[in-house]
């Protein structure tokens, strides 16, 4: 079948109405009509909730404090010079990464422990570990504020009773870095879990059947099976957590307000209190701005890889 | 050039359907004069939206005007969202409750309200300095003050408390029905209070997070040595002896605090004093109200005071709401007069009932209302909330500051920070640096 065709110059230029159907419906038969016009829906919506936003943000990111100005770059060079901006570099690239890493790695042991389940029983685990993701993170967020409560933590209580504590959760720096991971690991997991799963379950048993044969043991089937099977979809999930753990908003603002002396602020929080808060909506805007450079470059190296990887395939 | 020609029978029918039109009369429709939409701030005290609710309805059906009312919840901050959103689309309501700082940052897209704010001067007392100094930009009143959510922070002490660890009688220095008693009700008084609490385990409740409770009460102290970040003309002076002597006082009162109150936001003195953890907090009645609802027996010994005074004089932080109409309003004049009408008397009378005090008008002539003497128990406990006597300077962090600056500084509460800063063991020269290079940066216009 033939996406385009050419079309023929005995044809004369003003078709007859009937020529003028025939073509339509010649048009609206091509594979490639067809999807376009059913990604329209998507392409208007992403238009104007992701592409209009974000290129009026850039030409917010433009403007003076009032507005009222065009000052190009000033914005941005003004941050460089900011103490607290390049805290919040920090302090956003210590939370991805670092959340990214454990909820790879918790992903990956759970997703193992439930693919050893027998299926009966399997779907039931699944569901259950499922639920943190599945919690509005607002709804699981304030449940974890109450237990990290300044006053009145319930952890803080249970230490009691082996002499712990109480610990600063959210008042301490280092303590409140810990506390937003944990909470960001714990919401986050249960997505690696369920990608890492259905990997496993994709990778053909005949290759750990032929490494058992040649002798394999547990850690040689996974280092030369498992892991290089499953190497596309831990790269794919480790890149999709990282946009979205480097976006992250909500964990931060209800846990710690960005706080104690502004040490657990990211990209996010720290472009609300500067845009919203402050009403700075330019040096806002440049703030959150600064995430897309850095999120392009991890793009680039982690799809470049799994291009890399498909070709060799 | 065509010439029309007008003939007889023509002009016996124009005539007589002008002067039917002339004297038909005028049927005024039940929404003649237009519609009026208004974003309030949602109150917390159950019911107290229900009163405003009625005082527009009145006003609208007097008026001929459709009202159409939200409230708009300040939690999660939602009233900012919603005000950065129809500052950038130039549509939305025509009337919104901007909270404190707000109308200074959209002070080119408010409507001056410079007559309206004429008149109720005249008519209810001037306006404290706070107010002015948030509301008053260019030479023109960009809002009217609000009477539903304006409030002072002052201490909310436990009678019994204050009384037993630091031998301080609140209700003998801050009687009710009468002037203040309040000569020894200093700084120095306040820190050996916070002390003896503090030993007795029940210390006193100011937070030092970054949230309005908290930077408010840090800048009542720093007011009270007269310590500026930045002074009125715009020069950085946070190197200055009274910032020096401020944040020493601050840390050395920091000390006798709960462990955790750099953590703080605005629930957990509320929390503190409810749970009768603490002595004291630094809120509007809003702890004890809830008190009374779940904890009876505490409420009872609360009182609501004014602030202890310091080398500078006595300073209360003030957080006025406003009434503001946007630049983009379509029915500016009715929007006016809706302004009017919920700040008459009564109108500020019924909100400060329904609130259960909470609610303050920001003129000097409205402090008086019966509610603030009536309240209990113990009954009384509200009388010195509104400062009728004048006896402290209503004040706001981060002032005299032109309001941009302060404005920035309040928001990313610099005090809060220099106090946990310089707590946590930095070098006090250290943390003078640090705020004075953030102080620098707000200075971008």
């Amino acid at each position: 079948m033939v996406d385009a065709t050419l079309r023929s110059p005995a044809i004369p230029a003003v078709a007859s109405p009937r020529k003028a159907k025939s073509s339509l419906r010649r048009a609206m038969g091509r594979k490639s009509t067809i999807a376009f016009l059913m990604a329209l829906p998507l392409i208007l919506l992403i238009t104007v909730l992701v592409l209009y936003p974000a290129l009026y943000s850039l030409y917010l990111a433009t403007l003076n404090k009032g507005m009222t100005r065009f000052v190009g770059f000033g914005n941005f060079q003004f941050l460089f010079k900011r103490e607290t901006f390049w805290m919040v570099v920090q302090q956003s690239c210590i939370f991805a990464i670092t959340a990214v890493i454990f909820k790879a790695i918790i992903g990956f042991i759970i997703a193992h422990l439930v693919h050893n389940i027998p299926d009966k029983g399997q779907r039931k685990w699944r569901g259950m570990l499922l639920v943190p993701w599945v919690i509005p993170p607002a709804m699981s967020c304030l449940a974890w504020l109450w237990l990290f409560d300044p006053s009145y933590s319930a952890f803080n209580w249970l230490l009691s009773f082996i002499n712990v504590g109480p610990i600063p959760w959210t008042g301490d720096a280092y303590w409140a870095r810990f506390s937003v991971i944990l909470v960001n690991v714990w919401i986050g997991s249960p997505f690696f879990m369920i990608m890492y799963l259905a990997a496993l379950k994709s990778v053909p048993e005949q290759l750990y059947e032929a490494a058992a044969i040649d002798g394999a043991n547990w850690w040689q089937r996974m280092w030369y099976v498992t892991l290089p099977m499953m190497r596309n979809i831990i790269a794919i999930t480790a890149l999709f957590s990282l946009i979205v753990t480097f976006a992250n908003f909500d964990i931060v603002q209800i846990l710690t307000d960005g706080g104690p002396i502004d040490k657990t602020h990211v990209f996010a929080t720290w472009a609300f209190r500067v845009g919203i808060r402050s009403v700075d909506i330019p040096q806002g805007a440049a703030v959150s701005l600064f995430m897309v450079p850095i999120l392009a470059v991890a793009a680039v190296i982690i799809l470049r890889d799994i291009t890399k990887r498909g070709n060799e395939a | 050039m065509s010439r029309s020609k007008l003939s007889r029978r023509r002009f016996l029918a124009t005539s007589a359907a002008a002067a039917a039109a002339v004297s038909a009369p005028f049927v005024r429709t039940a929404h003649a004069a237009g519609k009026v939409s208004i974003g309030f701030w949602d109150h917390w005290v159950p019911g107290a939206n229900d009163v405003t609710k009625k005082i527009v309805q009145e006003w609208a059906e007097k008026e001929k005007v459709e009202a159409e009312i939200d409230f708009i919840p300040s939690q999660g901050n939602k009233n900012l969202i919603t005000i950065a959103a129809e500052a950038q689309a130039k549509a939305g309501h025509d009337i919104f409750a901007h909270p404190t700082w707000s109308p200074q940052g959209y002070a080119e897209q408010l409507e001056p309200v410079d007559d309206v704010m004429g008149d109720l001067i005249k008519e209810h007392g001037n306006v404290n300095d706070t107010v002015k100094y948030l509301g008053f930009v260019g030479g023109k009143w960009l809002a009217v003050p609000a009477t539903s959510g304006s409030q002072i922070k002052g201490p909310c002490s436990r009678i019994d408390l204050m009384k037993s660890l630091a031998g301080i009688d609140v209700q003998a220095m801050y009687p009710a029905g009468s002037a203040p008693k309040a000569e020894s009700w200093t700084l120095d008084a306040f820190l050996k209070a916070a002390e003896a609490c503090h030993k007795g385990g029940k210390a006193i409740g100011i937070g030092l997070g970054t949230t309005s409770d908290s930077v408010d009460s840090a800048g009542a102290f720093f007011h009270a040595f007269g310590a500026q970040l930045v002074n009125d003309k715009g020069d950085i002076t946070v190197k200055s002896d009274k910032v020096r002597q401020a944040l020493d006082y601050c840390k050395r009162l920091a000390a006798f605090l709960p462990p955790d109150a750099p953590a703080w936001d605005d629930a957990s003195n509320n929390k503190w004093l409810v749970a009768g953890n603490g002595a004291m907090i630094m809120n509007p009645p809003s702890a004890w109200a809830v008190a009374k609802r779940d904890a009876p027996q505490i409420a009872e010994q609360c009182w609501t005071h004014g602030f202890p005074s310091g080398p500078n004089g006595r300073y209360a932080p003030f957080l006025p709401y406003f009434w503001a109409i946007w630049g983009f309003s379509k029915n500016k004049s009715a929007a006016k007069s809706l302004l009017r009408h919920l700040s008459t008397r009564a109108s500020a009378e019924r909100m400060v009932a329904s609130s259960g005090g909470y609610d303050l008008p920001s003129f000097e002539k409205l402090t008086d209302f019966k509610t603030w003497a009536e309240e209990g128990p113990p009954k009384g406990t509200l009388y010195h909330y509104p400062n009728p006597h004048n006896h402290q300077t209503l004040s706001i962090a981060a002032a005299p500051a032109p309001p941009k600056i302060a404005f920035q500084i309040y928001n990313q509460a610099v005090q809060t920070k220099m106090i946990v800063r310089h707590l946590q063991g930095e070098a006090m020269e250290k943390t003078l640096a640090w705020a004075e290079s953030e102080c620098e940066g707000f200075m971008r216009t």
